[in-house]
This record gives structure tokens, C-alpha cells and sequence, in this order.
């Protein structure tokens, strides 16, 4: 992974030095080139952001300090309780659901899970759920529906757990049955695309009023390295596939995939998350105050014709 | 008999089908090995008569199957591809469009009709596996949330039969985001109390699956047919061994949960027909 965000290095190199300068003692002179290294760092950040590749934002998607759903939670929703389980066979750490309060408005709220340390990213699973995240996101959004609470999505998974027990325990069904039931979920339902938006994995909790995402991170409908794998039979041509896939969120606003593209601060999310948590969070309270003002038939009106119209086809 | 043992459609003797078996006198069969003279094995709907043994049925014969000879009146016929991604990989995905309509005859992955399955009422869709693996592009998503909103609008029956590698990497995320278009056409006509009719054939993998293929209000399954959302491949990768006999397979599914009913490809027809009768009777 260091090497492969290689882009990034002369962003480091400068917040090396300004790191450095830092532990100087205190004086006019050094006040000054701090200054002069912060103004370099914002600068540097910038150009390197403004032109990254998909390829590149991919990896940026990937960040491992990039914020995840949980960051999200401590800082934007209060009093947040989880809930746990499936009511069918167990808990997923790879999906939290539960619920809090965003600002005075009682929320649900789902998202895939990452983990920050190796022993985390095991129990998380990597954020790859299983069929069970996804039969407790809709647990969850069944007590929202029934409760008249709205539901807040992250979205930031490699794809759903390709794995034996996931194919025995029906992840496919799974997904599909969310895919349904988010279609008519009589609450309003903001789903924000935070890191990764991977393939049907992603959109197992990623139908939504609104779709959001943010600007570095990517939604597709297999990985690059899947895509490359299959189309070039060379994984190593991911940066090609991820090229050709349009997979950016400049590209999903373009093809009416989603709603607004929101910034991410230089250097990107993970270079400011507080920045970029409240930037999101802004986003969703706008949405919501709109949302809920709407009568559930309008609502769900609105929301089928949304997804009803993407596509690229000629008919006569 | 206590039980009407409904009269098997006969396949018909189409020249033009025999290419996807081979183009001899006989073919070996993938289940038994046996030598099959090809022109018994088409006339049995694909089925080797030794060991019954399911070949791959094209779309065209898969509708006759259904919907017999007549094989009904043609729907969403128009509905066309376009290349919104400019998307190339080894080859352009435009050329790769015009190859698989001169080799298929259609547009796209699917066909659908409107006719009658025995004596009821339905609307059929049925992905075809020789256009580009049956995957799930626009126009096979819009096909399906049209074949939906009429069978909705008609309240006749709406039965789709599977057969695809999943969604289109050449559309990108417009393929991705054709499962949640059809999987909100097909909770529509859910709540309308309209039946829908999963049939999943060899092989139904990937979005296809994890959307319309798992949503029936009954889910049918040819014997031994591949389905699952991760392929075999990608699994044995992940958990590095190799999988176990039978594994995502028709008769695997339905010990779990997620199939109703194998069905033999020569009593489909007459499945079919039967559970919409059960569900649609006062
Ligand atoms: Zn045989």
C-alpha cells in the first residue's frame, strides 16, 4: 500500500519538514517559515488532488486513515446506539446499524465497517460483509420505517464477502432483498458513499432518496483488479480497467448514478477529517430537512423514478 | 393416476439450433460421456436421454419451451444498447455489441414475450447466455422494469428465466445500478399481488443473482444449474481450497434455503404453470 500511494509523497516530504521545523525553538524566523511550509503544504496538496488519476482515487478510496462509518457516528450523530444481529444466525462488525440523534432529528443509521489495526480489520472483516449485515441494515431500516425515522447510509466496502459461508447462508439473497425493500421504504433513506463503493456489496444498502459522494471516493460495478482480471486476464492492468470504468464520482455524477459530489479538503479526507465529516454532515441535514417535508407517496414517486431512469438505451 | 401428467412440448427441428451442440452427427455427453446422437438429444429440449443431463438451451428454444410452438408476441424488442462508457478493453464494447446481435439476432441479452404457459396468462423474459454471458447491461435492466410495469398494468404474471454471468463491466456502474431499477419494478408489482416467477438455469451468477433471480414469489431451479453471487474461482481464491461437490449448485441452494423446487427441464413448463394457478385461483 506505502508504495502504491506513491503520489503522495511529496505532500509527505513537506509535512516532514514542517514537522521537523515544528520541534525548533520558538522564534520570529521559524514562525515564519512554518507559515511558509503550511502555505506550501495547502499548495502542494492541491495540485496533487485537483489531478489524481482513478486509478489514484482509488487508492485515496482505500486510504487506511481515511474516515470510516464509525468516525462519522462519534462526530456527527448523538447519544448513538448500536444494534446488534440478524435475529437469524449473528452480529456482522462488518455493518453497523442503530440509532442516534443528528442534530434534534432521531436518525437510523447503517454503514459498512472498516477496522484501523490488523486485529480490527479481522473483525471487521475488512468491511466485506457477510449475509448477515446485511439482514441486520434491514432490521434496522424495518424499526426506522415502523419508528418514522430516516435513514442515514455509509457506504465504504471492497463488495460484499466472497467467501463459502456467504454463498451458504444466501449473500445474494440477501442483497437483493435490500435492494427491494430500500425501494419502498416509506422514510426518506440518504445514502453517502464515504470510501469505496463496491460493486453489489455497495448498493445493498446504497438505494436512497439522495445519493451522495465524496470527491475522491469511487463507486463501480467490480473492483479494477476484478475488472482487469476479466476483460484483460492481467490483474496488474487494474489502473487501465480503473481508467475505462468511469468510476470516480465526477464520472457517477455525470452518468446520473448520484445526486452531489461533495469536496474533500486538500490532501484529501483523511488529511482533514473533521473538515470532511462535517462537510458530510451538512450535506445530509440539507438533504433531510427537504426529505421529510414530503408526503411517503411523493417520497417513494420521486425515489422509483430515480433509479427507473438510469441507463443508456435507444428505443424506438 | 390421481395426478395429470401434463402432455412435454416437443422441441422442434431446427437446423439453425444445432450449432451451440456441435455441428457432427453425435456429441459426448458432459454428464454421462456417453456418445449422443445429436438430433435426439435437441429433439429431448437438450436433455441427454441416457442420464438427463442438462445442456444449455438457447433463449429462442427456452420461450418455445414456455410458451410453445407460437411462442407468443415479441416484447421491448426496440430497446437498443448504446455505449455510455466509450468503454474498450481487448476489443471496443461497440464491436463487441455487433458480434453477439449477428450471432444471436438480438439487440441485447434478453427476449421477451407475452403468451400463454399452458393456459395462463404470462409475461417471459429470458436472459440469453450467448449474447455477452447473459450480463445485465442497461437494456437488459430496462427490459425487465418494462416487462414488470406491464405485467403490473396487465396484472398478468411475470416469469423470468436466468441465465448470465451478472452485470456488464462494459456499462460500469450504470449495470450495477440496473438492480436496483428492476428490483423496485419488481416490488411494485409485489405489492399489486402480481406473481413472479424465478426460473434460475446454468449458469446465474454475480448482480443477477443478488437482485430479480432471488426475488420470486416462488424460485425454480434447473437440476444442477451453477448459481451463486461470487463465481467458484473467486471463492477458492479467497478461502484457498478447492470447493466441495456440488457447491452452489440448483439441488445446494435448495438444502439452504434459497431454491423451492428443482425442476427437470421437461416438466417446467407444466411447474410453471401450476404454482401460477395455485396462486392466482380465489
Ligand atoms: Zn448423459
Amino acid at each position: 500500500m506505502a508504495n502504491e500511494a506513491q503520489f503522495e509523497e511529496p505532500i509527505q516530504r513537506v509535512r516532514r519538514r514542517l514537522e521537523e521545523l515544528k520541534s525548533f525553538a520558538d522564534s520570529p524566523a521559524r514562525d515564519r517559515e512554518v507559515e511558509k511550509l503550511e502555505d506550501k503544504l495547502q499548495k502542494v496538496s492541491r495540485e496533487i488532488y485537483e489531478n489524481l488519476t482513478p486509478w489514484q482515487k482509488t487508492l485515496v478510496a482505500r486510504h487506511p486513515n481515511r474516515p470510516f462509518t464509525l468516525d462519522y457516528v462519534r462526530i456527527l450523530i448523538r447519544d448513538f446506539v448500536e444494534w446488534h444481529g440478524d435475529r437469524s444466525f449473528a452480529d456482522d462488525p462488518a455493518i453497523v446499524a442503530g440509532f442516534g440523534f443528528l442534530g434534534a432529528r432521531a436518525v437510523a443509521v447503517i454503514g459498512h465497517q472498516k477496522g484501523r489495526d490488523t486485529r480490527e480489520k479481522i473483525r471487521r472483516n475488512f468491511g466485506m460483509p457477510r449475509p448477515e449485515g446485511y439482514r441486520k441494515a434491514l432490521r434496522v431500516m424495518k424499526l426506522a420505517e415502523k419508528f418514522g425515522k430516516p435513514v442515514l447510509s455509509f457506504i465504504d466496502t471492497p463488495g460484499a464477502f466472497p467467501g463459502l459461508e456467504s454463498e451458504e447462508r444466501g449473500v445474494a439473497e440477501a442483497i437483493a432483498r435490500n435492494l427491494l425493500e430500500m425501494s419502498a421504504l416509506r422514510v426518506p433513506i440518504v445514502a453517502t458513499v464515504i470510501g469505496e463503493g463496491g460493486s453489489g456489496g455497495a448498493l445493498g444498502i446504497g438505494i436512497g432518496d439522495v445519493v451522495l459522494m465524496l470527491e475522491h471516493s469511487v463507486y463501480s460495478v467490480i473492483s479494477p483488479e476484478g475488472c482487469a482480471a476479466i476483460l484483460w486476464k492481467d490483474q496488474a492492468r487494474a489502473k487501465e480497467a480503473a481508467e475505462a470504468m468511469r468510476l470516480t464520482a465526477a464520472d457517477c455524477k455525470a452518468l446520473g448514478v448520484i445526486d452531489e459530489v461533495l469536496p474533500e479538503p486538500p490532501g484529501g479526507a483523511h488529511a482533514d477529517p473533521v473538515a470532511t465529516i462535517d462537510t458530510v454532515g451538512r450535506a445530509i441535514d440539507g438533504r433531510l430537512e427537504r426529505l421529510v417535508l414530503l408526503p411517503v407517496e411523493a417520497l417513494l414517486e420521486a425515489r422509483y423514478a430515480k433509479f427507473r431512469a438510469m441507463g443508456a438505451w435507444e428505443s424506438a | 393416476m390421481w395426478f395429470r401428467k401434463d402432455k412435454i412440448p416437443r422441441a422442434p427441428r431446427d437446423p439453425k439450433t444445432t450449432s451451440s451442440l456441435g455441428e457432427g452427427l453425435f456429441l459426448k455427453c458432459e454428464g454421462c460421456r456417453e456418445a449422443l446422437y445429436l438430433k435426439e438429444v435437441e429433439r429431448n429440449f437438450r436433455v441427454c436421454p441416457k442420464c438427463g443431463f442438462h445442456f444449455r438451451l438457447p433463449a429462442a428454444e427456452r420461450l418455445r419451451l414456455l410458451l410453445g410452438d407460437a411462442g407468443g408476441q415479441p416484447l421491448f424488442g426496440d430497446v437498443r444498447p448504446t455505449d455510455p462508457l466509450k468503454f474498450k478493453d481487448s476489443k471496443r464494447y461497440r464491436d463487441r455489441l455487433k458480434e453477439s446481435e449477428a450471432k444471436t439476432g438480438r439487440p441485447d441479452a434478453i427476449l421477451t414475450a407475452k403468451g400463454t404457459i399452458e393456459d395462463v396468462p404470462a409475461i417471459v423474459a429470458i436472459l440469453d447466455y450467448a449474447f455477452m454471458g447473459g450480463s445485465m447491461g442497461s437494456v437488459v435492466g430496462e427490459v425487465l422494469t418494462r416487462a414488470a410495469e406491464q405485467a403490473l398494468a396487465e396484472r398478468v404474471p411475470l416469469v423470468i428465466v436466468t441465465a448470465s454471468g451478472g452485470a456488464r463491466m462494459q456499462e460500469g456502474i450504470l449495470s450495477l445500478m440496473q438492480m436496483g431499477k428492476v428490483s423496485a419494478a419488481l416490488a411494485r408489482l409485489g405489492a399489486a399481488r402480481v406473481p413472479y416467477v424465478a426460473v434460475l438455469t446454468d449458469p446465474t451468477t454475480g448482480g443477477v443473482t443478488a437482485s430479480f433471480a432471488m426475488l420470486g414469489d416462488v424460485t425454480l431451479a434447473e437440476p444442477k444449474a451453477l448459481i451463486g453471487f461470487a463465481g467458484p474461482r473467486v471463492i477458492e481464491q479467497t478461502i484457498r481450497q478447492t470447493l466441495p461437490e456440488g457447491f452452489q449448485r440448483s439441488e445446494f441452494l435448495q438444502e439452504h434455503g434459497f431454491v423451492d423446487i428443482v425442476v427437470q427441464r421437461a416438466e417446467m413448463r407444466a411447474t410453471v404453470a401450476r404454482v401460477l394457478r395455485l396462486l392466482q385461483t380465489a
